[in-house]
């Protein structure tokens, strides 16, 4: 491991200032440390920023949570508050790592971890993420885990957070310190497509502070549900969170209603949470039968590019929005 | 129920590894892996990392000093300049701390003549040749009668191909060893391993040293399923570091270096040709195992060899053929040979209980041996009906509908298999000395490993009750090469034949005992070779069977598996407590070698990718649910004095085969290429 400095800021303003060139801030550190010691990340200067007075929860008259940004992701899905208007956030943190990773794991860190892939954590590879136009061994390589949607040339790597998907569908947003003050960033324009810049994984700018999360209030029924390989401590095949709202009655078929409002986003497909916006379109207005919601999955999977060997996350993603949908529907209207 | 001896010390943290040893003076290694996947060290330029402060040293081919026996090439550190594969040490840099020498490792410029790696097994490649022998030393062939003619008449035909991945062990303490010489030039290695006999006797010739020149200490190993059943290159490269520097230095190999370095189980594809009656009884057993090794050294896994024990057929044959590539060399992992050969055969055995219509319990009882059927031994016991039928009716059999795809509970299809499973009851001779002192107190020596086997603790039974005396007033010192010489913790031989050796003492210990104990003690050794050679000749096997359900989710192809059973008859069962630990722990690493353990391959880098515990995975405590393991009662008196037959691997043997064949009953789909994941499985339901 290279030798770094380290510094622990009292205040966002003086993170920002100790935030020179080389420097990185420290979440939970569950992620960076770990790229520093395998030489993926080489910070000239670590900023610690995990004791930053962003540790709380606030719930806003309108039922919007903030989330301080070092919160950590245990303390986040056992909040009473959350657990109960937007259990899908919970549960996507809950279905992430291990107990002892979640406790130290903060909520700016979670948003800001890296690909998994495997030639990006392999300093003896290329890999343009790591090192910019080195080349993409993942796509003819080993992809079986990686992006099925908005891959580039470049990069075919996915984001591996599980709270950033549910965060995907919940319309929230980021508020970032920033050089030129404090800016507040819509969580889909947070995370970035590789595009030929896969070394950039999100908007930020250089010295940019998360501080908090604002999640709006949900309405509705919401759900996430992962498939991974082993039954804990993986991340994701594929996940989907999901929420819906339907009106109209039940009819004893199982058929009914007609969905009045609606949220997908699919994790393990992309490099960065993907928002369903195609389906939900299509999803909007309709009625809430199992062939919607087919339809709809396939209208937002139709822009899916399978590399040789993930095609199967084409059918998996698939059923999983419609399997969610049809589960959510039975409590949604 | 007698707990593990050390369970307090392994709990509070005061148990001590290698890599724990308060030796003064103690300096770090970091090694170098070659970054080609085949070709020729042109040079090493070490100047950046012996430049920077704390850098004692930097060992490569350029200046590494020769070793006096290289017979072993992958012993043979930094002695070429040929990389056989990626990943191979090509140099070391010791240094006043560990994080100086990881960073100073990075600093090493290695150039490569660099050539196209050859690393990937399929069975049309041109290289595969028929070894010698195969691991164990069994033969490479095996045929009987006209196989290819009975088979092609028989009413029922099975005729399908299985693979295995590689898989590479994953102790939870990677290998480790502290290498420290005296100032009279003898060598003392705290080595993670499994067997300090073994080491010594390696590591001895290598440095040009008498075997009683070194030490080999290893009271607590984190774990080993092999890996660590022969020395690997850390041990030298631990003890030239620390001839170098005049220094004692540690060297633990990372968890991503393990993967290169510390052996693996080869990736197998298996022919597999059953002919039956139409009543199911075996008439022609076919087995072709296809496995590779490395340009270094060869290493044939004896897949076919449970094949050989199985069941009765008229004609058989079984084969082995192995191709070299620009791989690190396979090793043994936890049941070599019967593990990826008990897969591919009891998958078969389903398989053909389905064409021919008979319940697979059924079909394994009607093809029950007498005799071995390929030695025309007798078996010295042989209880596998007895744990079939125990099995299946603790498990709710009788009732299971064959028909697949039918039973489902909401979005999940349920499922029930099982295997037979097999492990051969194998013995290796060894010494031990038993000495009584004064205070009424007994101490057995053998240089014995317990890897977390429970191994401590049954021979300290083992002795007691030779002793007639009681647990409390036996010390058990094992895991030390100055102890008499004792055979490795390997192929489920330890307790057995270092359990003959003590038993053997301590019965010569107390012939000398006559009223009270004199001042100085009295001691009496064993050597337990002559009795070995003096058994009579038996095919000595452990059976089992192996039962499983699953539920497999119809949307995502995610396996899960709530129930499993493993009912084993084993001999004598020493200690139940740990006993019932090695049989759930195999069948837990049989979940992980049905569901997700692979290593994957980049055939352009020639390296492997997934090469941590993120990536690479073993069941997680959510993945293992109710697993229950129990055995019959047996009692064998062809085995040694314990009545024991070994326990180490019989549970792993078989549970990969149960559960793939309870995916099948569930799902109607056959995966034939393990392990059975979403990507896999999901595309076919």
């Amino acid at each position: 491991m290279r030798p770094f400095v380290y510094e622990r800021a009292a205040d966002a303003a003086g993170a920002l200032e100790m935030h020179q060139d080389g420097a990185l801030y420290l979440g939970g550190g569950t992620n960076l440390v770990d790229l520093m010691r395998l030489g993926v990340e080489e910070p000239t200067r670590l900023v610690d920023v995990s004791r930053l007075p962003f540790g709380e929860i606030e719930v806003l008259g309108d039922g919007t949570l903030v989330i301080g940004a070092a919160v950590s992701n245990s303390d986040l899905a056992a909040d009473r508050t959350v657990r109960e208007t937007h259990p899908l956030l919970a549960q996507a943190i809950l279905t992430g790592a291990s107990g002892q990773i979640r406790n130290r794991a903060t909520v700016g860190g979670n948003l800001l971890q890296r690909t998994r892939c495997s030639y990006f954590q392999d300093t003896s590879k290329p890999c343009n993420k790591r090192d910019p136009g080195t080349g993409c061994p993942a796509r003819e390589g080993e992809h079986h885990n990686l992006a099925i949607l908005g891959h580039s040339p470049a990069c075919v790597a996915t984001h591996p957070s599980d709270m950033a998907v549910a965060l995907a569908a919940l319309d929230a947003s980021v508020r970032v310190q920033g050089r030129e003050g404090e800016r507040t960033v819509p969580f889909e324009e947070f995370h970035r497509l590789p595009g030929n810049e896969p070394e950039r994984d999100s908007n930020l700018r250089d010295g940019d502070l998360v501080t908090a999360v604002e999640v709006p209030p949900l309405p509705m029924p919401s759900r996430y549900r992962k498939v991974r390989e082993r039954a804990s401590f993986a991340f994701a095949l594929v996940s989907v969170a999901a929420a819906i709202r339907t009106v109209g009655a039940t009819v004893p078929d199982g058929e009914g209603g007609v969905v009045r409002d609606v949220r997908l986003a699919l994790g393990g497909v992309a490099h960065k949470p993907w928002r369903c916006r195609r389906a939900e379109d299509v999803l909007r207005g309709a009625p809430a039968t199992e062939e919607t919601f087919m339809r709809a999955a396939e209208a937002e999977l139709e822009a899916a590019a399978p590399l040789r060997d993930n095609g199967y996350k084409v059918p998996l993603a698939r059923n999983l929005i419609v399997r969610t949908l049809m589960e959510l529907r039975e409590v949604a209207s | 129920m007698t707990e593990r001896l050390e369970s307090r010390e392994k709990v509070t943290g005061a148990a001590r590894y290698a890599y724990e040893y308060p030796v003064e003076g103690a300096v770090y290694a970091a090694a170098v892996q070659a970054a080609v996947g085949k070709g020729e060290i042109r040079w090493v330029d070490d100047a950046r990392a012996r430049a920077m402060p704390g850098v004692l040293d930097v060992l490569s081919c350029e200046n590494a000093p020769r070793l006096q026996d290289t017979s072993n090439a992958e012993l043979a550190v930094f002695q070429s300049r040929t990389v056989a594969f990626r990943g191979q040490f090509v140099a070391a840099v010791i240094a006043e701390t560990l994080e100086t020498a990881v960073e100073a490792a990075r600093h090493v410029r290695v150039e490569y003549a660099e050539e196209e790696p050859d690393v990937r097994l399929h069975v049309d490649h041109p290289g595969f040749y028929r070894p010698e022998k195969v691991n164990g030393g069994f033969p490479t062939d095996t045929e009987q009668g006209d196989p290819d003619g009975a088979f092609a008449t028989s009413a029922v035909r099975l005729d399908a191909t299985y693979s295995t991945p590689t898989e590479h062990n994953n102790a939870m303490e990677p290998h480790t060893t502290l290498a420290h010489w005296d100032k009279d030039g003898g060598l003392v290695l705290y080595d993670s391993n499994q067997g300090a006999s073994v080491v010594r006797s390696v590591i001895a010739p290598i440095f040009g040293l008498a075997e009683d020149r070194v030490r080999v200490v290893a009271a607590h190993v984190g774990g080993g399923f092999g890996s660590k059943g022969t020395p690997r290159p850390n041990v030298v490269l631990a003890a030239m570091a620390a001839n170098v520097v005049g220094r004692p230095v540690k060297f633990a190999v990372t968890r991503q270096q393990m993967f290169a370095t510390t052996g693996y189980r080869t990736p197998t594809v298996q022919r597999m040709r059953l002919g039956a009656g139409a009543d199911g009884r075996l008439n022609a057993i076919g087995h072709e195992v296809f496995v590779q090794t490395s340009t270094v050294r060869e290493f044939t896994e004896q897949a076919a060899t449970p094949t050989r024990t199985m069941y009765r057929a008229e004609h058989r044959r079984t084969s082995h053929r192995v191709v070299p590539l620009d791989v690190p060399t396979p090793s043994w992992m936890r049941a070599p040979g019967e593990c990826p050969g008990m897969y591919a055969l009891e998958s078969a055995m389903d398989e053909l209980a389905v064409a021919a219509g008979v319940d697979p319990v059924e079909l394994r009882l009607r093809n029950d041996t007498d005799t071995d059927p390929e030695s025309g031994l007798p078996f010295s016991s042989r209880n596998l009906a007895a744990c079939l039928r125990e099995g299946a009716e603790r498990f709710g059999w009788d009732h299971r509908d064959p028909a697949t795809g039918v039973r489902r509970v909401g979005r999940k299809l349920l499922g029930t298999g099982v295997a037979a499973t097999g492990y051969p009851a194998t013995q290796s001779p060894g010494k031990a000395i038993a000495r009584a002192d004064p205070d009424g107190t007994y101490t057995v020596r053998i240089a014995a490993a317990d890897i977390g086997t429970g191994a401590r603790t049954a021979l300290g039974m083992i002795a007691a009750e030779t002793l007639k005396a009681d647990l409390d007033a036996v010390r058990i010192e094992i895991g030390d090469s100055a102890h008499p010489a004792a055979s490795v913790a390997g192929g489920s031989s330890g307790t057995a034949s270092w359990g003959t050796a003590v038993v053997l003492a301590c019965e010569s210990l107390r012939g000398r005992l006559n009223g009270e104990v004199p001042p100085e003690g009295i001691e009496a050794s064993a050597d337990s070779g002559d009795a070995l050679k003096a058994r009579e000749e038996y095919a000595r096997h452990a059976f089992g069977a192996q039962f499983a359900e699953v539920e497999v989710d119809v949307d995502t192809g995610e396996v899960r598996v709530p129930r499993m059973l493993g009912v084993f008859a084993a001999g004598r069962i020493i200690n139940p407590t740990t006993a019932r630990s090695q049989f759930i722990g195999g069948m837990t690493m049989g979940i992980g070698m049905a569901l997700m353990e692979e290593s994957v391959m980049d055939d352009d880098f020639g390296d492997y990718l997934n090469r941590d515990l993120a990536q690479y995975h073993v069941p997680s405590c959510a993945d293992v649910r109710t697993i229950e393991a129990d055995w019959i009662e047996e009692i064998d008196p062809h085995l040694n004095p314990m009545g024991s037959k070994g326990i180490g691997e019989i549970g792993i043997v078989g549970a990969a085969a149960a559960i793939a064949n309870a995916v099948h009953h569930a799902t109607g789909v056959r995966v034939r290429d393990l392990p059975i994941t979403p990507a896999r499985l999901l595309p076919q339901l």
